[in-house]
C-alpha cells in the first residue's frame, strides 16, 4: 500500500509540519490566524499570476503571499482603517482578482479542488526538494528572530528598550509566513492551511511549561496530524487536506478530555 | 547626565500631547513625573526611551546607556506559556546566578518557577522590576509601577526602589499619582501640566519648600 506517491506526501507533510507547529504557536499568541487566512486566501491570486507568466506554482503563490505581507506591513503604520478591515480587503480582494484573472484562461486547467483542499497525487520530487529545502531554511530563521519575536509579542516596547529589533523580527515571521503557506498548497490546500497552524498549538498549550515546549509539542502533534490523516485518506480514499485536519482536530479533542486544569493557567 | 530633555514636545495629528517639557535624570538620582490622568506622562516616559518620536525640542542620551523599564500595562497572553525565570530571559540570556540575585533583589526568589499568570498584582509589578533590573541599567524607567497593588504593597515597592537606586547607582524616574510619595522621597519632581492650557506645561517643585519653579531638572 505503501506508493512512492504515498511515501512523497508522507514526507512532505512531515517536512511542512516541523515548520507549521513552531511558526503556528506565534499565530496563536499574537492572535494572527485572520493575518494568516488572508495570506492563504492571496494564494490563489498567486496562482493566477503563476499562470499568466508561466511560473512553478509554488514560487508564484510565496511572490504573492509576501508582496500581500509587505502590503499589510505598509497600510498597518499608514492607515487608520483597523487591522481587521485591512486584512478582509486584501483578503478577498487578492481571491476576487484572482478568480477573475484565472476565468480568461479557460484553456488552462487549473484544478481548483486540489488547490483549496490539497491533493497528495501532486506532489512531486521538486516539491518534496522545495518543501524540506524550505522548511529547514524557516526553521533557520524562526530560531534567528526567536528571541525577539517572542519579546514583540509579550511587550513590543520592552524589546525596543532591549535594544532587539521587533519590527525586523515581525517582518521576517511574515515572509516567513508566507513561505510556509505556498509550501502548504499541496498538502492541505488554501482553505485548510490555517488549521495546520493553530490547531496543533492549541492542541498542546496546557502542557507545555515554556514557549519553546510549546513549539515543540505542535511540531510533534502537527507530524502525528499529517501521518494519520494521510493514512486516513489513503485507506478510505478521503481528501488529503481535509482528513489530516480531522485528524489534528481528533488530537485536540482527545487533549481536552483528560483532567481540567486550574483556572487562569490555559483559557 | 543620563537623559536630558530639552523643550520636549510630542504631537499627535494637530494635537500637542506634551509640550516644553524640561527634564534631567543624573546618576543616582530619583526623578518623580507627576500628573493628571491624560497630562501625558506615558508619552512622555517613551519619548525619552526614543519609543515614540519627539516632534520638538531633543532628547540626549549617553552612548550606549542601559535602561530598565517596566511599562503601565503588560497585558498577557493567556495562550503564551511563561514563568517567572523564563520571563526574566526574555529579551536576553542571563545565568542562572544573575536571575536568581535579580528575583532575591524583589522579595521572589523563595516562589519557586509559577506561570507568571498565577502571580499576584503585587508580584508581578515585583516580577516586571525585577526583569528590569537583572540588565543591571544606568536608567531605570517606571510607569507607575504600585497601580494595582494596595498601600502598603505600593510602601514596600518604594522601599525597593529605593534599595535598587543606591545599590546599582542608577538614575530613576518614576511615574506616580502620589505627591506625597514625590515630595518625601524624590530627588525632584517634574509635574506635566495638560496642555490645553498653552502655557508652559512643566514646573518643576522644589521637594523642600513646595514651591514651584521653571527650569531643568537639577537638584
Amino acid at each position: 500500500m505503501l506508493d512512492d506517491f504515498f511515501i512523497r506526501a508522507l514526507l512532505a507533510g512531515i517536512g511542512l509540519a516541523m515548520v507549521t507547529g513552531p511558526a503556528g504557536c506565534f499565530i496563536v499568541w499574537r492572535r494572527l490566524a485572520y493575518f494568516g487566512e488572508t495570506i492563504a486566501h492571496s494564494a490563489l491570486l498567486g496562482v493566477a499570476i503563476a499562470v499568466l507568466v508561466d511560473l512553478h506554482l509554488v514560487i508564484g503563490i510565496f511572490v504573492t503571499a509576501a508582496l500581500v505581507v509587505l502590503a499589510m506591513y505598509y497600510l498597518e503604520r499608514r492607515d487608520t482603517l483597523p487591522t481587521d478591515t485591512l486584512l478582509g480587503l486584501l483578503s478577498h480582494g487578492g481571491l476576487a482578482v484572482g478568480l477573475v484573472l484565472l476565468s480568461f484562461f479557460p484553456n488552462m486547467r487549473v484544478d481548483l479542488q486540489a488547490l483549496l483542499f490539497g491533493d497528495i497525487l501532486a506532489v512531486s520530487h521538486t516539491d518534496l526538494a522545495v518543501i524540506w529545502g524550505g522548511g529547514v531554511l524557516a526553521l533557520g530563521l524562526l530560531w534567528w528572530i526567536w528571541r525577539p519575536l517572542l519579546a514583540a509579542t509579550v511587550s513590543p516596547d520592552l524589546a525596543v528598550v532591549a535594544g532587539l529589533k521587533p519590527e525586523r523580527a515581525q517582518l521576517v515571521f511574515g515572509i516567513l509566513l508566507a513561505a510556509v503557506i505556498a509550501a502548504a498548497i499541496k498538502i492541505v490546500g488554501v482553505l485548510l492551511i490555517v488549521a495546520l497552524l493553530i490547531i496543533p498549538s492549541a492542541s498542546v498549550r496546557r502542557f507545555a511549561a515554556s514557549p519553546e515546549q510549546m513549539a515543540a509539542g505542535a511540531a510533534v502533534v502537527g507530524m502525528t496530524a499529517v501521518a494519520g490523516g494521510l493514512f486516513a485518506s489513503a485507506t478510505f480514499d478521503t481528501p488529503s487536506g481535509p482528513s489530516i485536519v480531522v485528524t489534528a482536530l481528533v488530537l485536540f479533542i482527545l487533549t481536552r478530555l483528560g483532567r481540567t486544569l486550574p483556572a487562569g493557567d490555559a483559557r | 547626565m543620563l537623559v536630558k530633555a530639552t523643550d520636549m514636545g510630542v504631537r499627535r495629528g494637530e494635537r500637542w500631547i506634551i509640550r516644553h517639557v524640561d527634564l534631567t535624570v543624573d546618576r543616582g538620582q530619583l526623578i518623580y513625573l507627576i500628573g493628571a490622568n491624560g497630562a501625558g506622562k506615558s508619552t512622555c516616559a517613551k519619548a525619552i526611551l526614543g519609543l515614540l518620536a519627539i516632534d520638538e525640542g531633543s532628547v540626549e542620551r549617553i552612548p550606549a546607556l542601559k535602561v530598565g523599564y517596566v511599562p503601565q500595562r503588560l497585558a498577557l497572553s493567556p495562550t503564551l506559556p511563561l514563568t517567572v525565570r523564563r520571563l526574566m530571559t526574555l529579551t536576553e540570556r542571563f545565568p542562572s546566578s544573575r536571575i536568581e540575585s535579580a528575583l532575591a533583589a524583589v522579595g521572589l526568589h523563595r516562589l519557586g518557577d509559577p506561570p507568571v499568570t498565577t502571580l499576584s498584582g503585587g508580584e508581578f509589578q515585583r516580577l516586571l522590576l525585577a526583569r528590569a533590573l537583572i540588565h543591571r541599567p544606568d536608567l531605570l524607567v517606571l510607569d507607575e509601577p504600585a497601580q494595582g497593588v494596595d498601600m502598603a504593597g505600593s510602601g514596600v515597592l518604594l522601599d525597593l526602589i529605593q534599595d535598587i537606586r543606591r545599590d546599582l547607582q542608577c538614575g530613576v524616574l518614576l511615574i506616580s499619582h502620589d505627591l506625597h510619595a514625590a515630595m518625601s522621597s524624590g530627588d525632584d519632581v517634574v509635574v506635566l501640566v495638560p496642555h490645553e492650557h498653552d502655557e508652559r506645561s512643566v514646573g518643576l517643585v522644589d521637594p523642600y519648600t513646595g514651591a514651584a519653579r521653571q527650569g531643568s531638572g537639577q537638584n
